[in-house]
C-alpha cells in the first residue's frame, strides 16, 4: 500500500514514455544525448569516489581511535549536508571571484595562472564534482559511522587478536560489514548527484536534468522529457540491482551474543595530528570556508536583509521538514520491515521502486504527484456536487497535503536505505525467537525491532529533515499561495543574483539544519556506548 | 524511557497535524472571498510584493502570490484546467506567454487603459497578455580594450575579428533563446544557425556563470565583450558590493543594431487566465500594474524600461541614453523559441 502509494507519481511519469510520438527526440539523439549521458556519468564517478574518500575516512577515525578534537568532529562533520549543492556553488564562484584572497594568493604562487583561469577551473565540471562531495559525503559519513559504532568489537578485535594492522581491520572486516550501508549511502549521493539542478546550470553543464528540463519546456515536448527521465531511472535501478546481486545471500549481522561497542584506540603524536587533519578538511572545505563566505555577504546586506518575516519562513521551513520526516520514517519502516517479515521478489522490486523518485528532479516528481491529486479531487468534487450539492474544487492539490505528500515520495530512498541496512545488521534469531513466543508481528516491531533500530530511525529522519529544509523546485511548484520557506526565499534571492541578501535565509537553512544533528548526534553516541 | 519516545512522539504528530491545519485553512478561505485576486508570477521581485500592497490599499481587493517559474506555473495551470483558482498569469518573457496562449490557458481582455499603456509591439496582437516591463540583451565592452566604433550588430559577433573574445552565458538562458529567435525572425534558421556558430567560434571560453558574472569576467579580461540584460546590469552597477559598482566605469553599455530593426528586447508581461474566478480583478491588477504609479515603481527599484510611454527611466538607464528598439511583435518571439533552442544545440552553443 505504501509503495503503491509512493510509486504512482512515477508510475505517472513512465507512462508518458509511451504517449505518441515524440517529435524532438530524433534531434536530441542526434545532437545533445550522448553531451548528458556522457556528464552525468563522469559527475557521478567523480563525486562517488570523492565522497566515499572523504565520508570512510573519517567515519573510521572516529568510531575505531580516540584523537584530539574527535568528540567535536562526530557531529561536526555532519554539517555541510545542511547546504544544498546550488548554495554551495554561488558561494565557491563568490570564493574565487577576482580579488578575493584565495585566488589572488594561489595566482602569486603560481605566477603563470591568472586569476580569471584559476575560476573558470573552479566553475567547471569538475569543480561542480569537488562541491557537490563536499555537501553530499555526510550520507555516506552518517550511515558508515552508525554502522561502524554498532559493530560488536568482538570482531573487531579478533581481527586484531589475528595479526591484522589496523589497514586491514578497515578494509577487510570493518567495511565489508559496513557494505550494505555504505552502498545505501552511495546511492543516495548518486541519486543527488543526477537530479541537481542548480549547480550545475549555474557552471553551464549539460546534465541528464538540464536536459529534461530543456526537452519539456522550450522544446515543448514533455514526451521527449519523459524518456529521458525514463533513461535515468533505468541507470539508477540497474545501479541498484546491481549492488543486490553483488551482495548476495550474505548476512551482515555479526551473530555475535555479547554486544559490547569496540574500545577506540588512542593514537600516536603523528598519527593524531594525521587523523584531525583528515577529518578536518572536509569540514574546513564543506563547511567553514562556505558559511564564512555567506556571513560575510549577510554582513554586507545588513539590517536591509533581516526583518520578522524570517520568524514565519523558519516556522513553515520546520513544521514541513519535521512533517515529512516523521512520514517517510514511519513509511520506510512499514516497507522495510515487509520486506523483512516475507521476502517474497515482488515485494523486494517494490522497495526498489519506492526509492527511484529520489533520483528524479523534483519538478518531475512535483507534476507526477499533481496529476494524481488533481484527479482524486475532480472525483471528490463531483462526488460531493451530486451527493451534498456541496461543491469543494480542488480541496487537496494546493495544500500542503500534498506538498508533504510529494517529500515523502522524494525522500523515501533517504529514509528507507538506511532503515533497510538497519534492518540487515539486526540479527534474524531475535525476531524469530520473539515471534516463537507467540508474539504478533507488529508487536514484535515495537518491542523488540524498534529499540535496536532507535538510532537508525533517528538518523533516517535527519537525513529527511535536512533533505526538505533545502528542497527547492518541488516546493516552489506545490505550496499554497503566499507560502513561503527558507529554501524558495533564498533561491529567489540567489536566481535574482542577490547574493548577498540571499545569503541572510541561506544561514538560517544550515542554522535550522544544526537543531536535529546536534539532537542525532547525541543519541548516536548515547546509543554506541549506553545500550 | 519508552514511555518518554512515545509521549515525544505523540507531541511531534500534533504539532505537524496542527501546522498543516493552520497552513491549509489560511489559503482556503481566501479564495473563497470576492474581494480577492490570485497571482501565479515568474516575477519574485520585491517591487512587485510592494506594488501588490499598493494596489490592495487602493483598491481593497486582496492579492495571494504564488511564485515559481513560468514553465512549472504553465503546466500547473494546465492540470488544474477549469478548477484553477489563479486569475493572472505573469512571466519575464513574452515566449512563455505565448505558450500559455497556445495552450489555451489565456483569455482576451481589453480596456482602453492597458490600450493606451501598452504600445502594440508590447502585447499580444489578440489581447491575450500584455508587456508590463522591457529589458534590453544589450553588449558591454572594456573600455580599455574595445573601442565602441568597433561595435555594431549582433549579426557582427560572427566575425572572426571577435575570436577569443566573446563572453556570453549558456543556451538554457531564457534571453539568449529570445535574441536568437529575432535573429531567425528576420534571417531564417539557415543563417541562424551559421550565426551562432561563429559566435560559439568566439567564445572567450564555454559559457558558464550569470549574466553579472560575464560583465566581471570583461573587466577581469578574460574576453573583451559579453552579451547581457541591462536588468542585470541595472541590478550590478547599484549593488551591495562596492567592487560590482566600480564596474560601471570600466565597462560601457552598447546598444547593437541601431541602423537598421534596433536593440533586441524582451518583455515581462501577465495574462488573465482562461478559467479565471475572479477575472475583474485580475482586469483591475493588471490595469494597475500597467499605469503611472506601478510603472514608475518598476522602472526606479528596479532597473526595468518601463512599457508605458512617458515614464520617467532610472537613473542608471538614463546613463546609458536613449536608443532605438526592436519593434518586432514579441508573440513572433515564442512562436520561434523551440527553434531557436534547436539551433542552439546544432551550434554545439551548450
Amino acid at each position: 500500500m505504501v509503495v503503491a502509494l509512493t510509486s504512482l507519481p512515477l508510475v505517472v511519469i513512465l507512462f508518458g514514455v509511451f504517449g505518441r510520438g515524440s517529435p524532438m527526440w530524433g534531434h536530441l539523439v542526434d545532437t545533445v544525448l550522448l553531451v548528458y549521458v556522457g556528464n552525468s556519468a563522469i559527475l557521478m564517478l567523480g563525486v562517488g569516489v570523492l565522497s566515499l574518500v572523504i565520508g570512510l575516512a573519517p567515519a573510521w577515525l572516529v568510531s575505531a581511535y580516540d584523537f584530539p578534537g574527535r568528540r567535536t568532529f562526530e557531529w561536526a562533520l555532519v554539517l555541510p549536508l545542511a547546504i544544498p549543492t546550488y548554495i554551495i556553488a554561488y558561494t565557491y564562484a563568490g570564493v574565487f571571484e577576482y580579488d578575493a584572497l584565495l585566488p589572488s594568493a594561489l595566482s602569486a604562487v603560481w605566477p603563470d595562472m591568472e586569476v580569471w583561469r584559476i575560476r573558470a577551473a573552479v566553475m567547471s565540471r569538475e569543480g561542480a564534482m569537488v562541491m557537490m562531495a563536499l555537501v553530499l559525503y555526510p550520507y555516506i559519513y552518517v550511515i558508515a559511522r552508525a554502522s561502524f559504532l554498532r559493530q560488536s568489537s568482538t570482531v573487531l578485535e579478533m581481527a586484531r587478536t589475528l595479526g591484522r594492522g589496523p589497514w586491514d581491520t578497515f578494509f577487510r572486516v570493518a567495511l565489508p560489514m559496513s557494505r550494505p550501508a555504505v552502498a545505501g549511502g552511495l546511492t543516495l549521493v548518486l541519486m543527488e548527484v543526477l537530479n541537481d539542478y542548480g549547480a550545475v546550470k549555474y557552471f553551464g553543464i549539460p546534465t541528464f536534468t538540464t536536459g529534461i528540463f530543456r526537452a519539456w519546456f522550450p522544446l515543448n515536448d514533455p514526451i521527449a522529457a519523459m524518456r529521458l527521465s525514463g533513461i535515468l531511472l533505468l541507470f539508477v535501478f540497474t545501479l541498484i540491482v546491481f549492488e543486490r546481486l553483488q551482495r548476495g545471500r550474505a548476512r551482515f549481522d555479526d551473530g555475535a551474543r555479547g554486544y559490547r561497542p569496540a574500545v577506540r584506540r588512542a593514537l600516536g603524536v603523528r598519527g593524531r595530528w594525521l587523523a584531525a587533519s583528515v577529518c578536518l578538511l572536509p569540514l574546513a572545505l564543506g563547511f567553514l570556508v562556505p558559511v564564512a563566505k555567506l556571513a560575510t555577504w549577510a554582513g554586507q546586506a545588513g539590517s536591509r536583509a533581516l526583518d520578522v518575516r524570517f520568524l514565519g519562513l523558519i516556522l513553515n521551513s520546520f513544521s514541513l521538514a519535521l512533517a515529512a520526516a516523521l512520514i517517510a520514517v514511519f513509511g520506510a519502516l512499514l516497507i522495510g520491515y515487509a520486506a523483512r517479515l516475507s521476502p517474497t521478489p515482488l515485494l523486494r522490486l517494490a522497495s526498489r521502486v519506492s526509492v527511484l523518485g529520489y533520483s528524479i528532479p523534483g519538478a518531475v516528481v512535483a507534476v507526477g504527484v499533481f496529476i494524481p491529486f488533481v484527479w482524486m479531487d475532480r472525483r471528490l468534487n463531483a462526488f460531493m456536487t451530486a451527493a451534498f450539492d456541496a461543491p469543494t474544487g480542488l480541496l487537496l492539490s494546493g495544500t500542503l497535503v500534498a506538498l508533504i505528500f510529494a517529500y515523502v515520495v522524494r525522500f523515501m530512498a533517504v529514509a528507507l536505505n538506511p532503515i533497510e541496512a538497519g534492518f540487515k545488521r539486526l540479527c534474524g534469531n531475535l525476531d524469530d525467537t520473539s515471534r516463537s513466543l507467540g508474539v504478533p508481528p507488529l508487536k514484535t516491531l515495537w518491542k523488540v525491532d524498534l529499540p535496536l533500530l532507535r538510532g537508525t530511525l533517528i538518523s533516517a529522519a535527519l537525513l529527511v529533515f535536512v533533505d526538505v529544509l533545502k528542497e527547492l523546485p518541488l516546493t516552489l511548484i506545490l505550496r499554497p499561495f503566499n507560502f513561503d520557506t527558507l529554501a524558495t526565499r533564498a533561491f529567489q534571492l540567489a536566481t535574482d543574483e542577490q547574493l548577498a541578501r540571499s545569503a541572510v535565509p541561506a544561514l538560517l537553512i544550515i542554522l535550522v539544519g544544526l537543531v536535529p544533528v546536534i539532537l542525532l548526534n547525541k543519541l548516536i553516541g548515547g546509543g554506541g556506548k549506553g545500550s | 524511557m519508552k514511555c518518554f519516545t512515545r509521549a515525544r512522539l505523540w507531541m511531534a504528530v500534533g504539532v505537524v497535524i496542527l501546522a498543516a491545519c493552520s497552513g491549509d485553512g489560511g489559503s482556503d478561505g481566501a479564495s473563497e472571498d470576492a474581494g480577492v485576486v490570485n497571482v501565479y508570477s515568474h516575477r519574485h521581485y520585491d517591487t512587485d510584493q510592494e506594488l501588490f500592497r499598493r494596489f490592495t490599499e487602493s483598491t481593497g481587493i486582496r492579492v495571494n502570490v504564488q511564485t515559481a517559474s513560468a514553465d512549472e506555473l504553465i503546466t500547473r495551470l494546465e492540470t488544474e484546467g477549469a478548477d484553477t483558482r489563479a486569475d493572472l498569469l505573469v512571466t519575464v518573457d513574452a515566449g512563455r506567454l505565448q505558450r500559455a496562449k497556445v495552450r489555451g490557458l489565456l483569455r482576451a481582455v481589453s480596456s482602453e487603459t492597458l490600450q493606451t499603456n501598452v504600445p502594440d509591439h508590447l502585447r499580444d496582437p489578440d489581447g491575450f497578455w500584455y508587456g508590463l516591463t522591457q529589458r534590453g540583451r544589450v553588449i558591454v565592452y572594456s573600455k580599455d580594450r574595445v573601442s565602441p566604433e568597433d561595435l555594431s550588430t549582433y549579426e557582427d559577433l560572427a566575425d572572426p575579428k571577435w575570436r577569443g573574445k566573446i563572453l556570453v552565458r549558456s543556451s538554457e538562458n531564457i534571453y539568449n533563446q529570445s535574441l536568437l529567435a529575432s535573429i531567425i525572425a528576420v534571417h531564417g534558421d539557415e543563417k541562424a544557425e551559421r550565426w551562432a556558430e561563429g559566435v560559439v567560434q568566439n567564445m572567450a571560453r564555454t559559457p558558464q556563470g550569470s549574466d553579472r558574472d560575464q560583465v566581471r569576467d570583461v573587466a577581469a579580461g578574460v574576453g573583451d565583450i559579453a552579451i547581457v540584460n541591462t536588468y542585470y546590469l541595472g541590478l550590478l552597477f547599484n549593488g551591495e558590493d562596492e567592487r560590482d559598482r566600480a564596474l560601471a566605469d570600466k565597462v560601457g553599455v552598447f546598444f547593437p543594431n541601431q541602423g537598421d530593426r534596433g536593440a533586441h528586447m524582451n518583455v515581462s508581461g501577465a495574462g488573465v487566465t482562461a478559467h479565471s474566478p475572479n477575472p475583474e480583478n485580475a482586469l483591475r491588477l493588471l490595469e494597475f500594474l500597467t499605469d503611472t504609479e506601478a510603472q514608475t515603481g518598476y522602472a526606479e527599484a528596479n532597473y526595468e524600461y518601463p512599457v508605458k510611454p512617458g515614464i520617467e527611466w532610472a537613473e542608471t538607464l538614463t546613463g546609458w541614453g536613449e536608443f532605438r528598439a526592436d519593434t518586432l511583435n514579441l508573440s513572433v518571439l515564442g512562436e520561434l523559441n523551440a527553434r531557436a533552442v534547436m539551433v542552439f544545440d546544432r551550434a554545439g552553443w551548450r
